[in-house]
């Protein structure tokens, strides 16, 4: 269903594709020997190759290559056995070559599609168009001196893989699902970290509106966009600053833009900036890039359990919803995690107390999967407690809190604080007496039609048990004495 | 002494191995040679505190018997190989003053194996000329003189490399060829020029011109001589990913000046309309030496020859002008400072490069630019696979071909100045093949009515420059150009 905008003019339809920009996890950049360590002194990671010195060359780092295979084989795309890296010619200072070495025609992955999950349980089909590599430029500081610029190169170099998706984003949560996704696509395969805070993943959104069903309208891009937040916000803005235009009966100029989160606006870049003409050309410093089939299917092989896969090996293995399934492998240790706390357990209340409880506590602590304090096994061992009636579910609360306090496993706490449950039904028939005996009021309206009391009863004896009498056997007493 | 300088490589190894003379004598000789050749302006640098330097440590080796395959050999280093510690600046004002920290891996191989450097000789600016007259650091003058005594240019790039060699002033020479730049100034300076194979020698540390034509290469006076330097260049290069990865054959063995039954293609198309007699007829003159040593002679066509000079001068620009623009002014070189980048930018390059490098620059650009592409760029690389399979086709008839070096002698210093299609003309018979990528070399054949020295070309297949070797080596025996510059003769007189 796309995401439709009203305007006053009637409805708007918005057509969004993107370029995700991932810099490759790889201990050397594309083309040198140099360190790719994110935050070191600045300059301190530049080979004479990073510095552009006279007569130095480009040879190509290997690992790179399978990284981006392995990419190519997990968004389902084509890998192209023959590609070419080309130059692509501006002059800036933090770009010490001159030009940037990128592929241009021929990229070394070409067409797929990835999946992406809406909210309202439906997956959409995205068109990748290509993903090809390229070199990442360093970086320009303004702000070091009252006069000059200062040049980093550190960045300089470093493998990026430039992702480009068909025009078949219909909107801002479409986006934000899709950068998602691709996100946990390349953490899964191990070939971007993902992390859009340090710029090592950015997007750059082209975001045009049109009347549905018409001819596609003309795009404005949105540059170096670096959170999912910003790219819902930025295309939010974006769509009502389109459309305003257009029902003002204005034009919509093909232009880069840039993403103010301060100001929560799009700005237009300086249009000199779109005057480039990068006169791209295949480098003759590199051979193209060939690659064998045999190379192709030992990296395929290699290939992690991918989220799509794992979803739907989480529904039919376990039992679980679409949605739980996509909570808990949103992230792979997440999924991990949850697997050895299933393993040969209720699955469903594994998935029930991972989600609602852990993740829960996680998240008000800002804490990862890899901090919880808890661990996989000892969590499973909790719910091995609650499946074999050792504890209720309410005092596996309360060993939970503990557990996430001290670390420990559930066994011990259970016993330390005699938590046990009470499945003695000689026992809990006394406490179910005492009750009846304590609210003669209640148990004669309850007799006559109050079905709803069944509950206090409940509670009360459940109270009076501090919750460790088994509430299968409660119901079942209770509803023997009140018949 | 001077006898030391005209000597060939092979008799000084086997003279410093048998203690007639020392690397350091040997070393002084030619500092002595170079200081008297001052007029030629052929060094941009002279290095002779390093040249005493090396051949001290070289003697000093040879004494422990750990002497490499050319140590004590003084050579002169073109200036657009990097050299560690030591100026290097592609004849160009925007590098004047650029020291690199590193070493190219040509002249590594060189100084490995015991070579002596006695200066960075003279090019055309980033090796973009046929005349040595585009330096930023002046024009090199050809030791040798027409009749009437006017100053003659070297030929180019390769132009200092080749005056100092042919001046006695160094055994030999690095030299880059691109589209002729070592075979036709030593054509111009009557010595031995050979470029071997596109990937043969390693390019890492050599400043760009254009990268898929630029190839390193040597000048010396015999080709048994520009065997044994090549042979301590060439190799593979890991940082170099256009460098081959194959075994580098014994060059100086291929040399046995027998060449019965090999077939020599003449390709009609170097057949020129304007072609100087004396071109033709000293070509003619080498096909009657190649039928005396009992080859075949075979008629060959390579159809799209007219179309390699236009071809070369569309790839050749537009590799160069993204090459180029590294030289910014923001980390090394020149800067000139401006109010703003972009002033900075123009400011610099148009104070740091000569105008024939603009020329190209603007040339390559032109022909990169949206709109062009297809036109220039995308057609010459097409007409360029089709020029490369001429050859293919040539050499399933024949070995090797031989052609003339260029369709003229050394032409005085100004002379093509005025007009640049005109200098463009000096490579038609050297660009073909360096736009296949094949291994080329030019020995002296031969001197003109004017008593100037012309080159004949063998260019063979990829990777056999052992048959060009062979050839070249019969065509030097038959030929026993002798000559010498008149400079030289003053000297000696």
């Amino acid at each position: 269903m796309a995401q439709l905008t009203k305007g006053k003019t009637g409805e708007w339809e918005t057509v969004i594709g993107m370029e995700v920009h991932a810099q490759v996890i790889a201990e050397s950049k594309l083309f040198s020997g140099a360190s790719t360590k994110f935050g070191a002194e600045p300059n301190s990671q530049v080979s004479l190759v990073d510095a552009a010195m006279p007569g130095m060359l480009p040879v190509l780092n290997e690992h790179v290559v399978e990284q981006a295979i392995k990419t190519g084989l997990g968004i389902n795309s084509q890998v192209n056995k023959h590609s070419v890296f080309a130059r692509k010619n501006y002059f800036y200072p933090d770009l010490p070559q001159g030009y940037q070495i990128s592929q241009f025609d021929q990229p070394i992955v070409g067409e797929g599609t990835i999946e992406i999950d809406l909210k309202d349980g439906t997956v959409k089909e995205i068109g990748i168009t290509r993903m090809h590599l390229e070199q990442d430029a360093g970086k320009s500081l303004h702000d070091q001196h009252p006069t000059k610029s200062y040049v980093d190169l550190n960045r300089s170099g470093c493998a990026l893989m430039e992702i480009v998706s068909e025009p078949d984003i219909r909107g801002p949560e479409e986006a934000a699902a899709y950068i998602s996704k691709l996100r946990m696509i390349l953490r899964y395969l191990g070939t971007c970290d993902g992390n859009m805070d340090e710029g090592s993943m950015r997007a750059d959104v082209n975001i045009s509106v049109r009347k549905p069903g018409a001819e596609l309208g003309t795009r404005a891009e949105i540059k170096n966009v670096n959170s999912v937040k910003a790219v819902q916000q930025s295309i939010d803005f974006e769509v009502q600053r389109q459309i305003e235009i257009l029902e003002g009966g204005g034009e919509i100029k093909q232009e880069t833009r840039l993403w103010d989160p301060d100001k929560n606006e799009t700005r237009s870049m300086r249009s000199k900036e779109e005057a480039h003409d990068y006169r791209y050309f295949p480098d003759p410093d590199l051979l193209p890039l060939e690659l064998s089939d045999e190379q192709i299917e030992r990296i395929r092989k290699t290939l992690p359990e991918l989220p799509d896969e794992k979803k739907h090996r989480f529904m039919d293995e376990f039992g679980l919803s679409a949605y739980d399934a996509s909570v808990l492998i949103a992230e792979r240790p997440r999924a991990d995690y949850y697997e050895t706390v299933a393993k040969d357990r209720d699955a469903k209340l594994a998935a029930n107390w991972v989600i609602n409880e852990l993740l829960g506590i996680l998240n008000k602590n800002d804490q990862d999967i890899a901090d919880s304090p808890i661990s996989a096994e000892n969590l499973g061992g909790m719910i091995g407690l609650i499946s074999d009636n050792t504890i209720s579910g309410k005092i596996a609360k309360d060993v939970f809190a503990e557990m996430y306090k001290s670390g420990k496993d559930a066994g011990s706490i259970v016993e330390e604080k005699g938590l046990k449950q009470v499945t003695d039904t000689g026992a809990i028939e006394a406490i179910v007496d005492e009750v009846l005996a304590e609210n003669p009021d209640n148990v004669a309206a309850y007799k006559g039609g109050k079905d709803k009391l069944f509950g206090f009863f409940v509670g009360q004896v459940m109270k009076k048990s501090q919750g460790k009498a088994n509430p299968a056997a409660v119901n079942e007493l209770l509803k023997q004495k009140l018949s | 002494m001077s006898d030391l300088t005209h000597m060939s490589i092979a008799g000084a190894l086997k003279g410093l191995e048998s203690k007639d003379f020392t690397a350091v004598e040997l070393a002084q000789a030619h500092i002595d040679a170079v200081e008297a050749a001052k007029d030629l302006n052929a060094f941009v640098t002279e290095t002779p505190e390093i040249a005493l330097k090396q051949a001290a440590e070289s003697d000093k080796r040879r004494a422990d018997s750990k002497a490499g395959a050319l140590d004590g050999i003084p050579l002169a280093i073109k200036d657009l190989f990097c050299t560690e510690g030591v100026q290097t600046t592609a004849s160009s004002h925007i590098l004047e003053g650029f020291v690199p920290q590193y070493e190219s891996t040509v002249t590594a191989n060189l100084f490995r194996e015991g070579a002596v450097m006695l200066g960075k000789a003279s090019l055309d600016e980033f090796a973009m000329g046929s005349g040595n007259t585009h330096s930023y650091f002046g024009n090199v003058i050809n030791p040798w003189k027409g009749e009437d005594g006017k100053p003659l240019v070297p030929g180019g790039s390769s132009g200092g490399s080749a005056a100092i060699v042919a001046a006695r002033a160094a055994m030999g020479a690095t030299g880059t060829d691109t589209g002729g730049s070592i075979r036709q100034p030593a054509s111009f300076c009557g010595i031995t020029g050979v470029k071997p194979t596109y990937g043969r020698c390693s390019r890492w540390g050599v400043i760009a011109f254009a990268s898929s034509l630029d190839q390193p290469g040597v000048l010396a006076r015999s080709t048994e001589d520009c065997a044994l330097l090549l042979q301590s260049m060439a190799g593979h290069d890991p940082k170099d990913s256009t460098s081959a990865q194959k075994d580098v054959p014994d060059f100086a063995a291929a040399i046995t000046g027998d060449i019965k039954g090999f077939k020599i293609g003449i390709p009609k198309e170097y057949r020129m309309d304007g072609m100087p007699d004396e071109i033709e007829k000293l070509w003619q003159q080498g096909v009657e030496w190649i039928k005396d040593a009992g080859a075949d002679i075979v008629d060959i066509s390579l159809p799209h020859t007219k179309y390699a000079l236009a071809t070369y001068y569309i790839i050749a620009p537009a590799e160069a002008s993204s090459n180029l623009a590294r030289y910014d002014g923001v980390r090394y070189g020149l800067r000139e400072e401006g109010e703003d980048l972009r002033a900075m930018y123009e400011k610099t390059r148009a104070a740091g490069f000569g105008d024939e490098v603009k020329r190209r620059i603007m040339i390559g650009t032109y022909v990169l630019s949206a709109g062009y592409y297809d036109a220039y760029y995308i057609k010459a690389q097409k007409v360029r696979r089709l020029i490369s399979e001429d050859f293919t086709k040539a050499f399933e008839q024949c070995d090797a071909l031989l052609t003339p070096t260029a369709p003229s002698a050394a032409f005085a210093i100004g002379e093509n100045e005025d007009d640049p299609i005109k200098m463009y003309l000096n490579d038609v018979f050297t660009v073909p093949a360096s736009l296949a990528g094949l291994p080329g070399m030019s020995v002296p054949a031969g001197l003109n009515a004017d008593g100037l020295p012309l080159g004949l070309q063998v260019i063979g297949r990829p990777w056999d420059e052992e048959t060009v070797f062979k050839v070249g080596g019969v065509l030097e025996e038959k030929a026993a150009f002798t000559a010498l510059p008149q400079s030289v003769i003053r000297k000696a007189a």
